[in-house]
């Protein structure tokens, strides 16, 4: 890539790029973003801001706990939450349910509350 | 605190934390394009069966930690590196490098890590920074992608180190312990390793998901998206690609120009006007790794639509991967020793 074809698109931060100068020679310039890139990313926000939505709705539906929601809302994945935690996958999976999320004592909530950054209250009544 | 730590802007973090400590023991010659040469830090990895963020599993350059390894080993240089168990340990440790006046490398977690943008804080666990001093609670922190140093609290360091999830930090932490005497044949003989190790990760590997043969496997993949995943998610899936080829710390074209420009501070260190050309076709990979990112674009922001576009697009990776094929195949009869 030629130093003048480096894209100084609208991005987030200014990152480093290696192009070649007038002369041929390799060095490195900064790049303010490009937009095939960032696309690339707004789509992938889009993607999960939709899975967001989603989780929300079965949550009003009574199909999921605010375990799922969280997880979801943070783009948690279960090696993430159970790392967190200390719960197994299947464990988890259990407490994502209304069923499951009931049964749950203080103590298991508190690892939860802490794992997502919120109260105990918040994570018992989400802001949906 | 140490004093006079320069901080240095790099395209990606690894490498950036190699050329600041080097650089800062007296290591003047090193540079980022070095280091990641001499690291073997070029690669493709298409992992099958595994998802990462929901798409596809595809790495351009060498396992995290890697490089670091490799380029140290190549110098003679000892490295301490260690994890922790317990958090107040680590920081205990931290605490007492720092004390000394030596700057470590800290691998972390970027979802917690307060200074970056938003867009970028994925559960991603194989970010480094360096510490290089203590004011305060504050931690004085210089990460390598970004333009200025800046700071953690204790509270927001612990946290980024112990970060959870695949890859897990662990509070792991590594500084150059004792350099030897590095002269010409040294810096030499590491470059020539570098190059050499290099060949055989991206020519040797066997079967269809690394390497050469890897992209090309990649290929074949992206033919089947459009019938098997449906539009919306074989966008993602292209995007997922770009992003990882384009996003922070690549220097652009999946590491391709980086590896070019080292290849041209290589011709200069070995004094061999032969690695030239080949920096010119790397350079050319790197080009058309951008090109495929535009068309693929094309395809997630719905413009391109058709098998045809998902097949054009198969087609520049096979070229692309027969590219680097001939410029490892070109650099190995150097026979360089």
């Amino acid at each position: 890539m030629k130093k003048k074809d480096l894209p100084q698109d609208k991005g987030f931060i200014k990152e480093i790029c290696y192009v070649k100068n007038s002369e041929g020679k390799y060095e490195s310039d900064l790049s303010t973003g490009w937009d095939v890139k960032k696309e690339a990313l707004d789509n992938a926000w889009d993607d999960i801001n939709q899975q967001i939505e989603e989780a929300k709705k079965a949550i009003a539906a009574g199909e999921k706990s605010p375990i799922y929601y969280y997880f979801v809302k943070t783009l948690m994945d279960y090696q993430v939450l159970a790392g967190y935690t200390g719960f197994w996958k299947c464990s988890i999976k259990k407490h994502m349910t209304p069923k499951g999320f009931s049964k749950l004592s203080d103590k298991k909530l508190a690892k939860y509350a802490k794992a997502f950054d919120v109260s105990i209250d918040e994570l018992k009544n989400p802001k949906i | 605190m140490v004093k006079d730590f320069k901080h240095i802007q790099t395209a990606h973090c690894e490498n950036g934390v190699i050329t600041s400590l080097l650089k800062h023991q007296g290591l003047d010659f090193m540079t980022e394009p070095l280091a990641f040469g001499m690291g073997a830090g070029l690669f493709y990895l298409h992992v099958p069966f595994l998802k990462f963020s929901g798409g596809p599993a595809i790495s351009f350059r060498a396992m995290p930690g890697g490089i670091f390894k490799r380029t140290c080993n190549s110098l003679n240089i000892e490295l301490d590196r260690r994890k922790f168990k317990n958090e107040l340990k680590a920081e205990q440790f931290l605490d007492e490098k720092i004390k000394e006046g030596i700057p470590v490398g800290c691998q972390v977690g970027a979802y917690h890590l307060t200074y970056f943008p938003k867009e970028y804080r994925f559960h991603f666990n194989a970010h480094n920074l360096i510490v290089y001093g203590k004011e305060g609670d504050n931690y004085l922190i210089s990460d390598p992608v970004m333009e200025e140093v800046t700071t953690l609290s204790s509270h927001d360091l612990n946290k980024v180190r112990f970060s959870q999830g695949m890859l897990a930090p662990k509070g792991h932490l590594y500084y150059p312990k004792k350099i030897g005497k590095i002269d010409k044949t040294t810096i030499q003989k590491a470059i020539i390793s570098g190059i050499n190790r290099n060949i055989i990760y991206m020519l040797k590997a066997p079967g269809p998901i690394i390497g050469v043969t890897g992209i090309k496997g990649t290929a074949k993949k992206i033919r089947t998206w459009r019938d098997k995943l449906g539009p919306r998610k074989a966008g993602l899936y292209l995007g997922q690609i770009v992003r990882m080829q384009e996003e922070i710390g690549t220097g652009g074209g999946g590491f391709r120009f980086l590896y070019a420009a080292f290849l041209e501070q290589a011709a200069d260190h070995l004094q061999d006007d032969r690695l030239m050309p080949i920096s010119d076709q790397f350079t050319k990979a790197g080009d058309m790794w951008r090109t495929s990112a535009v068309q693929m674009a094309g395809i997630y922001k719905g413009r391109l639509t058709e098998q045809k576009d998902f097949d054009d697009n198969a087609d520049i990776l096979n070229e692309i991967s027969a590219i680097e094929k001939n410029a490892f195949q070109q650099l190995a009869k150097l026979k360089l020793k």
